[in-house]
């Protein structure tokens, strides 16, 4: 372990555990504890994966979770991004998006065909001649992606759970942990959250070569674990900020929904780097990711490295590299005067500062696997150029970059909190917070240690009084002194490979050049140049864009303004997001019975109904007409309790359904069942249904079975704007129903129960309550299928025992059962037409012959000014019955083929089916009105386009054509 | 490597100029105010000029041209409607679109993917029948297909969407497609610019002068213009512009939700929507899996985003592609939608003289863009609207002539 330094204090990784693993087929061992990418590190290795366009080498960014260029697969899982990801012991990784390996990756040679490839490039040509964009389309498609999915990878249900807080501190950095400490002591039920697997953020590894800074760590942590109203949620990261305080935390085990009285945001500031010819190279890297890489897994960035600095962080990082005994050939600032704090430090170091100059660009090794030297110029710090007359080279092989910071400000943002640039510290700061959210520390542009655990106190308090507690009200901690962010931290360079955007490969030029194109408004330029859009969402690159874009067009940065941020924080899987799925299913109380008798199921709605009962070997159709055929000789039963069923209270209830539905009801009489058809406001049938009036003040409506829900909400939201004196219940689930019908129904019933059913004592269209096989029972008179039908409406629960109870009354009659898909065969035979199915989005009761369900000469109901206006208009199509010549043997025509003229299309077929009964082809279409006589003939279009023809008949089939 | 990238490697300075032209201050009159520089507003434009030669015109947009839906939908390209007028409509833009790349000079990687309306239940197959004659009829190619077809078109997918929604069937549409929908917008703008009409960035309309029911200038940010024909093409902001006319229309705003997840290598080549499950779903060509849902089911005028959005969508996600749990979503947003309620477009003139209205593109506004482009250029310089819209006037809900388009709009709608 070649990079692996001696024990450091407060290290996260475990030395007595040793781990092994491979990486592009070579061997390599670490300690528990260590990423991909700091195990990778320690053992010399450098190249750690490829750009995405340019297939460039690229080692350590941040490793603070935007090293998007080094994205690992196992095999299993893709793009995991080993910077953050702990390395498991066995094993076996590769790179992504390389071909033929990391170190000889045979893509790299677009690197050196780049000039071809100018921003935008795939917009400006690959188009003509169009016959071979499909080539190019896939050399591109292929070319661009990061890692392969893997079609075999398990659905994983991740769990989802809630939680409430009275804070929740987004930050377990110094600032963070002292928040959350303040607010626990105040009472208050605080929880606490932090992306990385350990606490205290920066104050881990920012320490200037001081590691006394440690104990203070110690402390604070020890403080928030005493405290037993804090939770701590560490390997979590808040992924995103929804309305009212919702933030979901993503941890491995899933997503916990908080829920928060308030929030305070002290999520930090990500590392910006400086901008300068190839400052991509594997080695050159952010001077955090050199401290993290020290502290956190004992490993050197580097053994003889370059500082290059825009700010006094550099400065500091110097001071713990050299801690580490790193040696520093030299630090280089690119400000015209140095550090005041930290300068006499570095000397007394023997250090070589340059003030005032720059990196102009980094040297690659000779295998281009990392860096040997850079070369250096004097900077002129207000023109932003490097004076290369002056320029000389310096040998290392490894650079730490310090520039300054971007708040990690995303959830304020989200939020709605208003931002504004803070040129004191050169990075935009909150200047308006929504209700209930709060901001501390580096997102404030405050940096210094003191300050930030002030400003964690302040915001806590904050929170505290607007909880309505008590607590000391002070200002929002303000930065003194040099800007912790430099203005313009960028070298230009005639050669380019200047990388501001290292997601997508974005040098200062493509920025220069979009801008020279038009896209010189942020937006349009994040478009244009792809800048922020990759997997990091611009966390290192958005700022130096803002930052380039302001100097291009010559205004200051807040004119500039910020692109709009979204969830995620950082990309979250499908799997935590889809958790374990909700798929709702109702099931009748007859659903075993079904199953056992071999029904085929049909999905209504959330409904599970039996469609038919097919014996052994027997085909849909011929199980559909043999029960069909039953229903007309003898008797069968259908399961109806998905039906929707509705109670109406109440003194008003009659006059509801007046307003609410087509018909009459204040004058019907109890024990009676009237016809209900709906409308919407522009006289569109939505459904139809039975109502019953079992009391003068209660009604019970039965309605289909896929628009109950939608019904029952129309009435609730009708009831709101009329507030009649009436109580609406939703008895779908409570009762269920089962329709008997055939012209031995009437017998079978007879036997189960006491009431008189003699066709004078128990008409058609009337209700009865009474017990039948013992249960209290709904009966209405119906002639829905057949002639002859009785609904049962009972409790759900004692439906099986009434089904049971008739199916053996109905043996010697051979009672047959038959599903829903029987039943449409059925109603078509007796010439019922279907809301939804005969109907759509635009008919009208004139256009189905429903005139006389509709009662113009009431005061209102829904609809009816809709319906005045269309009664006057002529008709545009019209629902006929017809029939197949008698026979027919041809192509069966199917529902939703055309009824056509020529080229003119005159209407469609809604509903058609063979009756074995009737011995015909029955169906409903839709014509023209100049066809909608008896006896006109018009032609359909068979799906093959032969035309079949059909003949308006007068319905109900059955009588037409049977004379029943 | 195509030689036209050869100039780009030659050339010391960038040898592409602006896409188009940055003005100031608008000039003191134009003969015809677009309001919204999105993919529509900017294809009027472009029409005016090239097919009718107006090209006094300036085209104001409030925030960044193709900011609105034209930058926020899931850019898909159909026609397969159910409705004669609608799919001889969008049949029309297709056809435009397909030349489209050519014609602007600018690669809007249209590409021809075929797309599939998965159904799920016997209803929904009624409906992709009908769909089906329909554009059949009309000379659209559209089919309905068998799970066999679907599996082969796409052998990822789980037919049974993991035994909660089995699929049953499909409507495939061979030339559905998808195109870079910013591309779109600026292909437009500069054709419009290089043509001779004006685009203005931020420039806000704060008022549409009426008089005597002619429209006579317009009060922006940035001054008052005049001019005696103005479009509205601001979609989900419609709203805001007819009240400023006093203009009554049917439109209900809705937020629609998106979300895209982390590049990978290209698996998925077609289309694929579901109205059961509310997902539809395409791979672009960065390799990103572009994912889109019903609308929100309320009225609000806000992009904001929802996690019971997302999470609704990847739970569905994962029934069609169980392999996807460790894929990431990396964004989502929202656009707001201009809905009407028979789901068509509202196009033409309207009761104030001079002002015409693109609007009601609620989800379907981007497919249509070259079409609604070129007919709005036709009404405009003709004052009177041609056959191929008739049946999107402002003036159908009045006479109850709705052009019913609830049945192929999309999603779960």
């Amino acid at each position: 372990m070649m990079f692996r330094t001696p024990k450091q204090v407060g290290e996260w990784v475990n030395r007595t555990k040793k781990i092994n693993f491979t990486f592009e087929g070579e061997e390599f061992s670490a300690f528990e504890g260590d990423t991909i990418s700091s195990a990778l590190w320690a053992a010399g290795q450098k190249v750690l994966g490829r750009s995405f366009k340019y297939h460039r080498a690229r080692g350590v960014l941040s490793l603070a979770n935007h090293d998007v260029n080094v994205l690992v697969t196992d095999g299993i899982d893709t793009n995991i991004r080993a910077d953050v990801v702990e390395v498991k012991n066995g094993m076996v990784l590769t790179a992504v998006n390389t071909s033929g390996g990391v170190k000889k990756d045979k893509n790299s040679y677009i690197d050196s065909i780049s000039p071809l490839l100018p921003v935008g490039f795939y917009y400006k040509a690959f188009h003509t001649p169009r016959r071979l964009f499909p080539f190019w389309e896939n050399v591109i498609r292929k070319a661009a992606g990061l890692g392969v999915v893997n079609f075999d990878y398990p659905r994983i249900l991740k769990r989802k759970t809630h939680s409430h807080c009275d804070v929740l501190v987004i930050g377990a950095g110094p600032t963070g942990l002292t928040a959350a400490c303040t607010a626990a002591e105040a009472g208050l039920e605080v929880t606490i959250v932090d992306e990385n697997l350990q606490l205290g953020g920066s104050l881990g590894y920012n320490r200037a070569g001081d590691t006394s800074v440690m104990s203070r760590l110690d402390n604070l942590i020890s403080k928030v674990i005493s405290l037993p109203n804090i939770k701590v949620m560490s390997g979590s990261y808040a992924a995103g900020y929804y309305p009212d305080h919702l933030i979901p935390i993503v941890s491995e085990a899933g997503i916990n929904k908080v829920r928060a009285k308030s929030v305070i945001v002290a999520s930090g500031a990500f590392e910006q780097p400086p901008v300068f010819r190839y400052n991509d190279l594997p080695g050159v890297m952010l001077g955090s990711a050199a401290q993290r890489l020290l502290y956190r897994y004992a490993v050197k960035p580097f053994n003889n490295g370059i500082v290059v600095t825009a700010n006094d962080y550099g400065y500091r990082v110097a001071l713990d590299l050299l801690q580490a005994g790193t040696k520093i050939v030299a630090l280089v600032d690119m400000r015209q005067t140095g550090s005041i704090v930290y300068a006499a430090a570095l000397a007394k170091r023997g250090i070589k500062v340059y003030i005032g100059h720059c990196v102009y660009e980094a040297i690659a090794s000779s295998d281009k696997s990392g860096v040997r030297g850079a070369v250096i110029c004097p900077y002129d710090e207000k023109q932003s150029v490097a004076l290369t007359d002056k320029q000389f080279t310096l040998e290392c092989d490894g650079i730490a970059m310090s520039a300054g910071w971007a708040p990690a400000g995303a959830l304020l943002y989200q939020a709605g909190t208003g931002m504004q640039f803070d040129y004191g510290v050169e990075q935009f700061v909150p200047s308006r917070l929504p209700n209930g959210m709060f901001a501390a520390g580096k997102v404030n542009g405050i940096f210094e240690l003191e300050q930030r655990l002030r400003d964690g106190v302040r915001a806590a308090n904050d929170a505290i009084r607007h909880l309505g507690g008590q607590a000391p009200q002070n200002d929002v901690e303000k930065h003194v002194g040099i800007s912790p962010s430099h203005a313009y931290p960028m070298v230009p360079h005639p050669k380019g490979k200047n990388f501001v955007d290292f997601d997508e490969d974005i040098q200062i030029k493509d920025f220069v050049n979009a801008a020279k194109e038009g896209f010189d408004n942020i937006e349009l330029m994040k478009r244009f140049t792809t800048v922020g859009m990759g997997p990091s969402q611009g966390k290192h690159s958005n700022m130096n864009a803002i930052r380039i874009l302001a100097k291009i067009r010559g205004l200051p940065v807040e004119k500039i303004g910020t692109t709009t941020s979204r969830p995620f924080f950082h990309p979250t899987p499908i799997g935590h997001l889809g958790g374990r799925g909700f798929h709702s299913h109702r099931l009748t109380s007859l659903h075993d019975w079904h199953q056992a008798n071999d029904a085929v199921f049909t999905d209504i709605g959330a409904w599970k109904r039996a469609a038919y009962y097919p014996a052994a070997g027997q085909s849909k159709e011929d199980a559909i007409q043999t029960e069909a055929f039953a229903v007309r000789k003898t008797a069968g039963i259908i399961d109806g309790s998905s039906f929707g069923k509705i109670e109406i209270h109440g003194p008003d209830a009659a006059l509801f359904l007046e307003r609410f539905f087509t018909g009459v009801y204040t004058d019907q009489k109890v024990g009676s069942c009237r016809y209900v058809m709906l409308l919407d406001e522009t006289g569109v049938v939505i459904d139809d249904g039975i109502a019953s009036r079992l009391a003068d003040d209660l009604f019970y409506l039965s309605i289909g079975t896929s628009n109950a829900a939608a019904v029952y909400r129309e009435m609730q939201r009708s009831q709101q704007m009329w507030q009649l004196n009436i109580g609406l219940v939703n008895v779908t689930g409570a009762f269920g129903a089962i329709n008997i019908a055939g012209p031995a129904a009437r017998e079978i019933l007879s036997t189960l129960t006491d009431l008189d059913l003699s066709y004078g004592s128990f008409p058609m269209s009337s209700v009865r309550e009474s017990q039948v096989a013992g249960v209290e029972t709904r009966m209405i008179r119906v002639a829905f299928v057949a002639d002859n039908g009785y609904e049962l409406h009972a409790p759900m629960g004692q439906i099986p025992h009434l089904w049971n109870a008739l199916i053996e009354a109905g043996k010697k009659h051979a009672l047959c059962p038959f599903g829903s898909d029987t039943q449409r065969l059925l109603r078509l035979e007796m010439g019922h037409a279907m809301p939804g199915v005969d109907t759509d989005g635009l008919t009208n009761p004139f256009e189905i012959g429903a005139d006389w369900a509709i009662k113009m000469d009431k005061p209102y109901f829904i609809g009816q000014r809709s319906l005045t206006i269309l009664a006057k208009r002529p008709l545009r199509k019209q629902l006929v019955p017809f029939v197949l010549a008698e026979n027919y043997k041809g192509e069966m025509p199917m529902d939703c083929n055309l009824v056509v003229d020529g080229r003119d299309i005159l209407g469609r077929v809604t509903s058609i089916s063979y009756s074995k009964y009737l011995d015909r082809c029955i169906g409903f279409a839709y014509v023209t009105p100049a066809r909608k006589e008896v006896g006109s003939v018009f032609q359909i279009r068979a799906d093959s386009g032969s035309l079949v023809a059909a003949t308006v008949v007068k319905s109900p089939f059955i009588k037409t054509l049977k004379g029943a | 490597m195509p030689l036209r990238l050869l100039k780009f490697a030659l050339s010391k300075e960038h040898p592409a100029p602006r896409f188009f032209k940055s003005h100031e201050t608008p000039k003191k009159s134009y003969d015809v105010v677009i309001i919204g520089g999105g993919g529509h507003g900017l294809a009027a434009a472009y029409y005016l000029a090239k097919d009718h030669g107006i090209t006094n015109v300036c085209v104001l947009e409030k925030g960044y041209i193709g900011g609105g839906n034209t930058g926020r939908n899931t850019t898909i390209v159909r026609s397969n409607y159910l409705t004669p007028e609608g799919v001889n409509f969008y049949d029309a833009s297709v056809k435009i679109y397909e030349g489209l790349s050519e014609e602007l000079d600018l690669n809007l990687f249209y590409s021809t993917r075929g797309h599939f309306t998965l159904a799920h239940t016997e209803s929904a197959m009624r409906t992709m029948r009908w769909r089906a004659e329909v554009n059949k009829h009309v000379g659209v190619e559209s089919r309905v297909v068998g799970p066999d077809e679907i599996a082969k078109a796409c052998p990822q997918l789980d037919l049974s969407c993991s035994g909660q929604a089995p699929i049953l069937g499909a409507l495939f549409h061979a030339p559905g497609s998808v195109a870079r929908h910013d591309g779109v917008a600026w292909g437009y703008a500069r054709g419009a610019d290089r043509l001779g009409a004006e685009i203005y960035q931020n420039t806000e309309v704060l008022g549409i002068d009426v008089k005597n029911g002619k429209v006579c200038g317009v009060k922006t940010n940035k001054g008052y213009i005049e001019t005696k024909q103005v479009l509205s093409a601001v979609a989900g902001f419609t709203p805001r512009i007819t009240e400023m006319v006093d203009l009554e229309t049917p439109i209900v705003i809705h937020p629609l939700q998106a979300c895209v997840t982390e590049p990978m290598k290209p698996w998925l080549d077609t289309i694929l929507v579901s109205g059961s499950l509310h997902v539809y779903v395409s791979q672009s060509s960065r390799g990103e899996l572009v994912m889109g849902s019903s609308l929100d089911p309320y009225e609000v005028h806000s992009t904001r985003s929802t996690l019971d959005f997302v999470e609704g969508l990847t739970s569905h996600m994962l029934d069609m592609f169980p392999f996807l749990s460790n894929v990431k979503v990396v964004r989502q947003w929202a656009g707001m939608a201009d809905m009407t309620p028979d789901f068509a477009p509202i196009m033409g003139k309207t009761p104030i003289e001079g002002f015409y209205l693109d609007a009601g593109w609620g989800t379907w506004g981007f497919k249509a863009t070259p079409i609604s482009g070129k007919t709005m250029a036709q009404t405009i310089a003709n004052d009177s609207a041609p056959d191929l819209i008739h049946s999107f006037r402002l003036s159908r809900f009045e006479d109850y002539e709705l052009t019913g388009e609830k049945g192929a709009a999309s999603v779960g709608h």
